[in-house]
């Protein structure tokens, strides 16, 4: 009898909605610390305050960027590029230690996810309470458990946009806006759009974001070896599986009770038994789970667990497998991490808050003044990035005879930056015709070490 | 020129970028199936032996497909885009470029309007007046007269009191406005080699500058006749005329015989521009009184207090 076959295959197919059980266990624990840990500082961060003003704030509008005590101006993007390498290169050392542990525990697409799961959880019931209730008809039960539901997703995606948008524009001032109604047009926009994406990204997508539309989740499989830990079923001993019987004879069977709680938890609906797969995202819930069933079995723990392709092929101690954690790639990313950060850190520390361009006058090259002196003049933009009013001291050498013409002290207030048009002179006969390089300061009165210099030229014709 | 003017060009542009959009769908609808049996991978191999599976993508990744088809469509309907068709809804650059011009109008308008009402002599000592005014001036003026209004050879020091044109709040006005065209004839041909040399040294005599007084002598019947009807019997100047004063130490062409007799050899056309097509009245009002504080030496957008207090 022949079976029939499909004569065509789809290419777009319709998704298949997962129903994650819950686990409890020691890496839940570990992935609930990590849901708070980073979402006291998302939520809480945008209320604290500095100086009386807000401890972070990203001011596009003035170009400012406040963070704590720091003030960062446009200019200091080259601070935003060592932290992006900081990024990368963590994600480099985490990945190849110990896998995608970013996706298990600290992305936001998986801590929204589990906080929405967890509403939907309170609301809707156990995993098989949720299907169960997807396959009945609609009654007002189902319809009030699914209103319940996405108001409250609705509720902490609005709060999650608000919160954003509260780190762009003060976050105090748009919440009585809101109360009043009179949130501006992009404010209103970006609080919605970033409310709209956290309800779908964690209430609809959740999975289908890290298989389909993530590319970090492709390509750092490139960045594993066979001493990365990952979570592995250790299928030597497991297999064959099969359930228990108290009669039967079992000792055939390996520990794997074929219960179905490790595809039940996984949150992208795999089966880590067939291997390591890229929608593994590492999130450890499957080793929470058989870890459960192992102990109620009698067997013990770690059927499933963190382990490499080298320790299992090689029947390494957990020993043995850390200690290959040491090896000569993970020393590399942990040095250059280590460097770019202190460099960094230093860099921050010895960062002077004053900026000085100097902007040469093109189309007027130099001109003779009174006396047959030569005169050039510049435009010297000075940025105090401090949050205090200085005065500063504008010099310049660099020719015999150098001199500023007209005043040379400029009074700025906190973060403000000013276009000061400065002349300099020379003694007629102080120089050969030609350019000559010279060299402006610029210091703060009263405040030692904050001085820049910045170089330039004079010409004389 | 058949191809700015003809009809069968837009149809053309038309027919292709519709029939483009529904081919798309065409496409999409033709390769969402496969027939079955055939291996599971995409056919393409790499290093040897690795192949990728041909798996279902999600169907609402091919809806997002089908989306943009149709919100291209929309789009041409609403906007320009088929040939020489306008939309629907009536968009143009330049009408987009005339709303954004009159909501920044609106916006910023009002920030020059509160001065234009204000004299000149007042706005030139309002410290948020004078550094609008030093905003425009360094975008529109600063090129040629330097940053400082200090100028350069062939272009006015805007900050001493010595005016080709006049230093009144309304000659700057007039000034900036309309622009000024300065001219003076060359005279070389008219006055001989000798002649120009004679008058060159009377010019440097008017401003006690170093002088041949021989040749300043004969120069000085030749200047009443010649030079005197714009820049005056005494060499003062006339500012009606752009004429500028020979009895002072400024030379905006350079001091000395050399120069001199170029000018007079050669003559001088010297032009400034007029700004009253891309600075709004408001806008002038306010760079004149930038002008006018230069000349009179208030410094307050300079925001410095002189060395040493």
């Amino acid at each position: 009898m022949k079976v029939a076959v499909p004569a065509e295959i789809r290419l777009y197919a319709a998704d298949k909605k997962i129903y994650p059980r819950a686990v409890h266990g020691w890496f839940a624990a570990w992935r609930w610390l990590l849901v708070w840990g980073t979402q006291l500082v998302f939520y809480g961060g945008a209320w604290l305050t500095w100086n009386d003003r807000q401890a972070i704030l990203f001011d596009i509008a003035h170009r400012k960027f406040y963070i704590l005590g720091l003030v960062f101006w446009p200019q200091d993007v080259i601070y935003l590029a060592v932290l992006l390498i900081i990024c990368a290169l963590s994600l480099f050392l985490f990945t190849a230690v110990a896998g995608r542990l970013w996706c298990g525990y600290a992305c936001p697409q998986t801590v929204y996810t589990e906080i929405f799961l967890w509403v939907e959880r309170m609301i809707e019931g156990e995993r098989n309470k949720r299907i169960r209730l997807d396959r009945d008809p609609l009654h007002v039960r189902k319809a009030a458990l699914k209103t319940a539901k996405h108001a409250a997703w609705i509720a902490i995606a609005l709060w999650t946009g608000f919160t954003f948008v509260g780190y762009f524009t003060p976050i105090r001032e748009l919440g009585s806006e809101m109360l009043a109604l009179a949130a501006g047009p992009w404010e209103t926009f970006w609080i919605l759009f970033y409310g709209f994406a956290t309800y779908g990204n964690a209430g609809w997508m959740r999975e289908q974001v890290c298989t389909y539309m993530c590319p970090y989740a492709r390509f750092q499989s490139a960045m594993f070896d066979k001493d990365t830990l990952v979570i592995t079923y250790d299928a030597k001993r497991g297999e064959p599986r099969g359930a228990r019987s108290r009669s039967a004879d079992d000792r055939h069977l390996g520990d794997c009770v074929n219960c179905g709680i490790c595809v039940q938890v996984c949150p992208t609906g795999i089966d880590i038994r067939n291997g390591l797969q890229y929608q593994c995202i590492g999130c450890t819930a499957c080793i929470d789970g058989c870890n459960d069933v192992m102990d109620r079995v009698g067997a013990p723990r770690g059927l499933i667990r963190y382990s490499t392709q080298n320790a299992l092929e090689r029947h390494l101690t957990p020993a043995q497998t850390l200690a290959r954690a040491l090896r000569p790639r993970v020393l590399v990313y942990a040095s250059i991490l280590a460097a770019i950060v202190i460099g960094a850190a230093i860099g921050l520390y010895a960062r002077v808050p004053l900026k000085v361009d100097v902007i040469r006058d093109r189309a007027a090259i130099a001109r003779e003044v009174e006396g047959g002196r030569i005169e050039n003049v510049y435009r010297l933009q000075i940025m105090n990035t401090a949050e205090a009013k200085r005065t500063f001291e504008i010099s310049a050498a660099g020719l015999p005879t150098l001199e500023i013409a007209g005043a040379s002290r400029v009074e700025l207030e906190g973060t403000a930056s000013r276009m000061v048009p400065v002349r300099l002179r020379v003694q007629p006969g102080a120089a050969a015709a030609g350019t000559h390089r010279i060299e402006f300061a610029v210091s703060a009165i009263g405040a030692e070490g904050v001085e820049v210099r910045e170089k330039s030229v004079f010409i004389i014709r | 020129m058949s191809q700015f003017t003809s009809d069968f060009w837009d149809l053309y542009v038309a027919l292709i970028s519709l029939a483009s959009i529904l081919a798309c769908g065409v496409f999409l609808k033709m390769q969402s199936v496969r027939k079955a049996g055939e291996v599971d991978t995409t056919g393409h191999t790499w290093d040897e032996d690795l192949s990728e599976l041909d798996n279902p993508l999600p169907r609402w990744w091919a809806w997002l497909f089908y989306l943009t088809i149709a919100f291209s469509l929309v789009y041409l309907v609403l906007y320009p885009g088929l040939g020489s068709y306008r939309g629907t809804l009536g968009w143009t650059q330049v009408g987009q470029l005339e709303e954004e011009n009159k909501a920044a109008n609106a916006e910023f308008g009002p920030i020059y309007d509160k001065f234009a009402s204000q004299p000149i002599e007042v706005v030139a000592k309002n410290a948020e007046a004078s550094a609008i005014g030093q905003k425009l001036f360094l975008n529109h003026c600063a090129q040629c007269h330097a940053s400082d209004g200090g100028g350069s050879r062939g272009f006015p020091n805007l900050t001493d009191k010595d005016w080709l044109w006049g230093g009144t709040p309304e000659a700057i006005k007039a000034s900036i406005t309309n622009g000024r065209m300065g001219v003076m004839p060359p005279l070389g041909a008219a006055l001989g080699e000798q002649g120009s040399k004679d008058v060159a040294h009377y010019v440097l005599s008017l401003s006690g500058s170093a002088n041949d007084s021989i040749r300043k002598a004969r120069g000085e019947p030749l200047f009443k006749s010649t030079c005197a009807a714009c820049h005056g019997a005494d060499g003062k100047g006339n500012p009606l005329l752009g004429a500028p004063n020979l009895s002072d130490a400024i030379w905006l062409h350079g001091s000395g015989e050399q120069a001199i007799l170029e000018q007079v050899a050669k003559g001088r056309q010297n032009q400034m521009p007029a700004h009253k097509d891309f600075l709004s009245a408001a806008k002038i009002h306010l760079l004149t009184a930038y002008v006018y504080s230069l000349s009179q030496g208030y410094s307050l957008s300079q925001g410095a207090a002189p060395p040493g207090k």
